[in-house]
Order: C-alpha cells, then structure tokens, then sequence
C-alpha cells in the first residue's frame, strides 16, 4: 500500500462521498488512488471553486468538506477559498501536493510553502514528512475541522511520500490530541446566571449568528426563545436561525440590516449573543456604552469573548448543548409591551424606495421568488448589492440561506451552490448573484453541468459593481471608477452554450409568470433579471 | 499600557514558533520578547513571551495564543510569584587605562569578563532586567560596540509544574 492509497482510504474512514478538485502532477498518485475508492470526484474550473464547493457542501451536509490541488499554483489558488471558509468557520480539509520532500525549499517547479502561506487564515495545517503518518493525520485534521470552532485544515503531501509504502495501515479511533481540547458543555454557574439575568429582564433580545447553525441548535434556539419569551434578531450568517415570519423574529442587525432590528438591541436591557462574534458590520456601534444593558455572551470559542466587546456573563461551550442544558430551567418573560414595542418598530420600517418602473424591483422580486421556494429550499446568495436584497427581502422558512459573510467573496454563490447540489439531491437550490460576481464563477457552469449538480442561477443584471459604484456615487459625488461592466457577455448566449435554459425578466409586469417558470423546469437554468444601473440597497 | 510575561508550553514540532510568532505579526500584537528551549521533557518546549498592551489586547494575546493547536498551556508569569533573568553581551570599548575601570563596575554587578583584546573587551551579564539597565547605564560613559541580549526567561517559583 502506498501513501497515496493511504489517503484514499482514509477519506473512506471518514465517510467521504464527494471530493471537489483539480490535478496537476503533484497530486497525480492520489487522483490515481482515488479511482479504487467509491467517492465521487468533481472537477472543478479553478481551484478556488474547489473550496467554495467543499464549503457549500459542507454547510448543508453538516459533514466535513473536502477539496483537492496540486502543488504551486494549484495550491495557491485555494487560498481565497480557504479564507472564505476561515471567516465564517466552516470546516473544510484541504489537501494540495507538494514537491518532492528532498526538493522542498530549493524553489523547484510548482514549489510553494503553500503551509507557510496559508497560517494565517487555517486552523491548522500539515506537511506530512513520513508517510507512516499518514492515518493519523487525516483523522486529526477531520477532528480539527469538525470540532470547536469550526474551520479550514490544510494536508501538504509531498509527492514521494504518496509514493512510499507504508508499512501498515491503522485507521485510529480515538484523536489523542494533548494540546487541542474545546469546550463543549457550558459551565453550570455561568448557565445559572444567564438564567437569574433573563428572569431580571424587561427587554431581553437574543442576537443569533452563524455558530448557531454551525453547531446544529437552530431547533434547540426556537425552541429556547419561545419557551422564554424572549424576541430574536440575528447577524447575516444567522439568517435562517428563524423563519423570516416568526412572530419573535425581528430581522437582521448591522449596517445593511433592518433599523427596527438595531433598535431593539439597543434598547434593550439583556442582549444574548449567541454563536456571533460582534462583528464590526453586524453591530452599528460595536463600542456602544451599554451602562444599562447587561451583555450575554455564549460562543465555542472563548478567545472571541471579549474580543469586540466586553460581555458580563461569558459562557462557553456547544451551542447546542448548551441550549438543551437550559431547557430545564423553567422560565418566561412577560414583556408584552416590548414585544410589542419592537412590533410597532417594524410595523414603522420605511419602505425601500422603489426604482424606476422599466426595471425589476429586486426587493419585490426576491420576496415573491422566496414566497414561491419550497419549505426548504437553499437559497445563496453572492456578495455586492444582490446579497444586500437577498438578506434583506429573502423569507426563510425551514430552508437555508448561504453567503460569505465575513470574507464577502465575491463568486461564491455559484460553486456553493453546486456543492450544496452534492450533499442534498432532491432539495431546491438557487444561487443569486450579480452581474459582476458572476462572471467571476461562470467557467463553474461547466463544473455543473459535467458532474450533473445542477441549480438554478439568478443574475441581477444592472451593468455596475453595484455596491461599488453606490459607494463611489456617495463618497467620490459620482465620480465612478473601474466599476463599469460593459462588455459582459450576452446571458442568453452564454446559457445556451453550456445547454442550460435562459429566462429573461425586463420589469416586474410578467415576473409572477416568470419565476413559475424558472422553478418548475427540472434543473438547471439560468434567469437573468434587470436591474436599474442606478438602483441603491436601500 | 501594561507589561506581562507568558509563559507557554508547546509541543516541540517544526512550525510552531512561526505559529506564534505570526499570529503575534498578524494580529498587531506588540511583542517585546521570545525566548525558547525544550524542557526535561524533549517532546515540549517551553517558550517565555513578553508582550506589551492594554488589559484587553493582553487577555486577547492569552486566548488567542491558547488557541493554536500546538500551545499545550499557557500562562501568566506574575512578577511577585515568578523569577525572571536576561542574558546580555556587551562588547565595549576599552584602552588601557579604561580596562581597569570597566573591570571594577563589572565586579559590583557580578558580571564576567569573557573576553578581552588589545582595545575591547566583552562582557557577560545575568539578571533581571533592572539589574541589567542599571548596568548599561554606568557603560554609558564608554564607547558600546555591540550588544546581543536573550530576552527574558522566566518560571514560576515553588514545586507547581506548568
């Protein structure tokens, strides 16, 4: 057995169905092992795909995913992908080739410290030096990825240590790790606390972010704020924590996000963060003097407590498990008036200002395309303009909503998309982005229709980097620069060269049509929706 | 802007000190000093960092430096339940009839002269680092060539093992 077989058979033990990768000679002993294992093996356009596809995949498989490249380039090209998934910890293994191991620092073809240069944006990495290592490797770096905070971990193997035999093989059950330990339950004075701090609260809030999902407790949180009483607004990877109409949901915080939900966290007297980091777009005044509000923390990563803001009652541990340990205490807020408060906050929201009428309205456009998505559809949305209307018009029901939200990738929406496509067949899935951001994935059209992980493809055409070019008209008085996309290819055209059916909306007259449509032909399709130039988010 | 020594055990492995070293870089930490060695225990180092910032960016450094994989442990050294002592070498000038001088301050600090040549001479010095600034000062008055320091190794006092 060789060291590369090894590999395959690990991602065996792993329970890996589906690798999304691109050869080169550097990984070719592993590609060649791959052939007599049964995982699927997709190839992608550009390794940085490879990693968006792992990262959807992952999201909605709940598994780790796995990406693959080749040394240099290859592996270089994963990086973006690799810090995607970094900034919303989603637990991927990403394993390149390497140079030979004799070779390595002599700055030999396709040579490079791609573990030097990922350190800062991976949870761990390794460059496996002998291949007897091999076993204990892979089950650490699944451990790793899948475990705490979630996150990417990097495997580099150089060539001749895929090309080693290995003595024997031994999968290992436990990971004996003597330095990596993370916290799962929470600590029972702290839970205490939090309790005794919610029975004190007049107007408590839960602020619900991506570590929510991440752990699997959205269940476990409805459960939690009904039981209690207690209204939910949530961060942009927390969308789909609640059903967008759930009488308790108060949208999304930040800058981007809805003002009645930045009211009520800051008018409120107890806010519980949970699963969020206090991120700078998410919260409008991260510094904001809470002299009256008492600050619940509760995250799996303790070195984030504190970190942007200070809290009173930190508590780490799982989410989930730590919101099932609170499901013995017995407890309800009877805060009528500030629910109501913050209903008459929303009832109040100003309406978008609509844009002229020969274009589509995208807020009116995404709310009546999410009234018509199945109950749980997947719904991803790119970065720029469209992903603003997305979190901001898109209804959640039981599905998801997918987006790069602490990295703001530009591109991702489309190989998420096709790797959700690989971790759940039968479920719908759409991918909305702009014109922009998706001529930054469309060579992935190919991936798609090759590997059949067929989606359905929303482009919000206004012939601008929209939020750019919204940016530049406040901050440079109109003044554009570098943000005009003239010279995009023909949509229709593009479709049909790849066989995938086109629709076209011009204005929102036959949009009700259209979208029936576009959702009852079998997969794929793409729908290419005009958008004013000059339209703004809000 | 407050001071602290942390002291850190990690496992003795290729990389990890330019883990910590760039999560230091990267994160805008500011670092005064690092110095690292293996323990009796060959599968562990023991490394001493001396770190500056405000009470927020120093309970920072600790999480995030606990964080990494490889940090089995860390801790802070606190001034009044740990010792602390610093190398340094100072190669100074010295003519004849300043040999005899430098010789005499040495003496008072219980540093060593560990090599002398027609006209300078360098001089070993063990210590805390207010014993070592006191010295460099009475130098002050002589022509410093050179001068390399370890930075600040540091254990807790007592039997307690880290």
């Amino acid at each position: 057995m060789l060291g590369a077989d090894a590999m395959a058979r690990c991602l065996l033990e792993e329970q890996v169905k589906v690798v999304f990768g691109y050869p080169g000679v550097a990984i070719c002993p592993f590609f060649n092992s791959m052939l007599a294992v049964d995982i699927d093996r997709v190839l992608v356009r550009t390794e940085q795909n490879a990693a968006h596809m792992a990262n959807g995949y992952a999201r909605i498989s709940g598994n780790v995913g796995v990406c693959i490249a080749t040394s240099g380039p290859g592996a270089t090209n994963l990086i973006t992908g690799i810090a995607t998934a970094y900034a919303d910890s989603i637990p991927i293994v990403c394993i390149t080739g390497q140079v030979d191991s004799k070779q390595l620092g002599s700055d030999v073809f396709q040579e490079a410290d791609i573990t030097g240069a990922v350190e800062s944006f991976v949870k761990y990495s390794y460059l496996v030096k002998d291949v007897e290592d091999i076993p204990r490797i892979f089950r650490e770096a699944f451990h790793i990825a899948s475990t705490g905070r979630k996150g990417p971990v990097l495997i580099d193997v150089p060539i001749d240590i895929q090309n080693a035999a290995i003595s024997k093989f031994v999968y290992p059950q436990e990971v004996y790790l003597r330095t990596y330990k993370p916290t799962v339950k929470g600590h029972v004075v702290q839970i205490k606390k939090v309790i005794k701090a919610i029975s004190r609260a007049e107007r408590p809030i839960i602020c619900a972010g991506g570590g929510v999902l991440l752990s699997e407790g959205a269940h476990e949180l409805r459960d939690f704020a009904h039981r209690c009483n207690i209204p939910v607004v949530s961060t942009l990877m927390g969308i789909g924590v609640m059903p967008t109409d759930d009488p308790l949901y108060f949208g999304m915080v930040g800058n981007n996000g809805k003002s009645y939900a930045n009211r009520a966290m800051n008018e409120s007297d107890l806010i519980i963060m949970i699963g969020a980091r206090v991120a700078d777009r998410a919260i409008s005044q991260p510094d904001l003097t809470m002299d009256n509000t008492v600050l619940v923390h509760i995250d799996v990563d303790p070195a984030e407590i504190g970190k942007n803001v200070g809290s009173h009652i930190p508590l780490v541990g799982d989410i989930k498990t730590i919101l099932k340990d609170m499901e013995k205490y017995e407890i309800r807020c009877d805060i009528d008036d500030w629910i109501e408060r913050l209903n008459e906050y929303k009832r109040n929201e100003p309406e978008r200002k609509p844009p002229r009428e020969e274009y589509v309205d995208p807020a009116r456009f995404i709310e009546m395309l999410s009234d018509k998505l199945n109950d749980d559809a997947v719904y991803v949305a790119d970065v720029g303009q469209n992903q603003m209307w997305s979190c901001g018009y898109h209804k959640v029901k039981n599905g998801r909503f997918l987006t790069s939200g602490g990295m703001g990738t530009m591109g991702y929406s489309i190989p998420a998309a096709i790797g959700a496509r690989a971790a759940a067949r039968d479920r719908q899935i759409v991918a909305v982005c702009g014109d922009g951001s998706f001529q930054m994935s469309m060579m992935e059209l190919a991936t798609m229709q090759q590997h059949g992980l067929p989606v359905k493809i929303i482009i919000f055409h206004n012939g601008y980097l929209g939020l750019v070019r919204e940016y530049q008209y406040k901050t440079y008085k109109g003044h554009y620069s570098v943000v005009d996309l003239s010279g995009s290819p023909d949509f229709g055209k593009l479709a049909s060269a790849y066989d995938i059916p086109f629709f076209k909306l011009e204005n929102m007259s036959n949009a009700d049509e259209v979208i029936d449509e576009f959702l009852s032909i079998k997969d794929p399709a793409l729908m290419e929706v005009m958008i004013d130039p000059l339209d703004v988010v809000k | 802007m407050q001071r602290k020594v942390f002291q850190l055990l990690v496992d003795n492995q290729a990389g990890v000190l330019s883990r910590i070293s760039g999560l230091f870089s990267r994160r805008g930490y500011n670092i005064e000093s690092i110095t690292a060695g293996t323990t009796s225990d060959p599968r562990y180092t023991r490394i001493t960092i001396v770190a500056n910032g405000d009470e927020a960016i120093l309970d920072q450094i600790e999480k995030q430096v606990g964080k990494l994989i490889d940090v089995r442990k860390v801790m802070e050294l606190k001034p009044d339940s740990s010792v602390f002592r610093e190398l340094i070498l100072i190669k100074v000038k010295a003519t004849d009839n300043q040999r005899q001088a430098i010789v005499s301050v040495s003496d008072i600090f219980r540093a060593k002269i560990i090599d002398v040549d027609m006209d300078s001479m360098i001089i070993e010095l063990t210590g805390n680092q207010s014993k070592i600034e006191a010295f460099l000062d009475l130098l002050k008055g002589y022509e410093i060539l050179q001068i390399a320091r370890t930075g600040i190794a540091g254990l807790t006092r007592g039997a307690a093992d880290v």
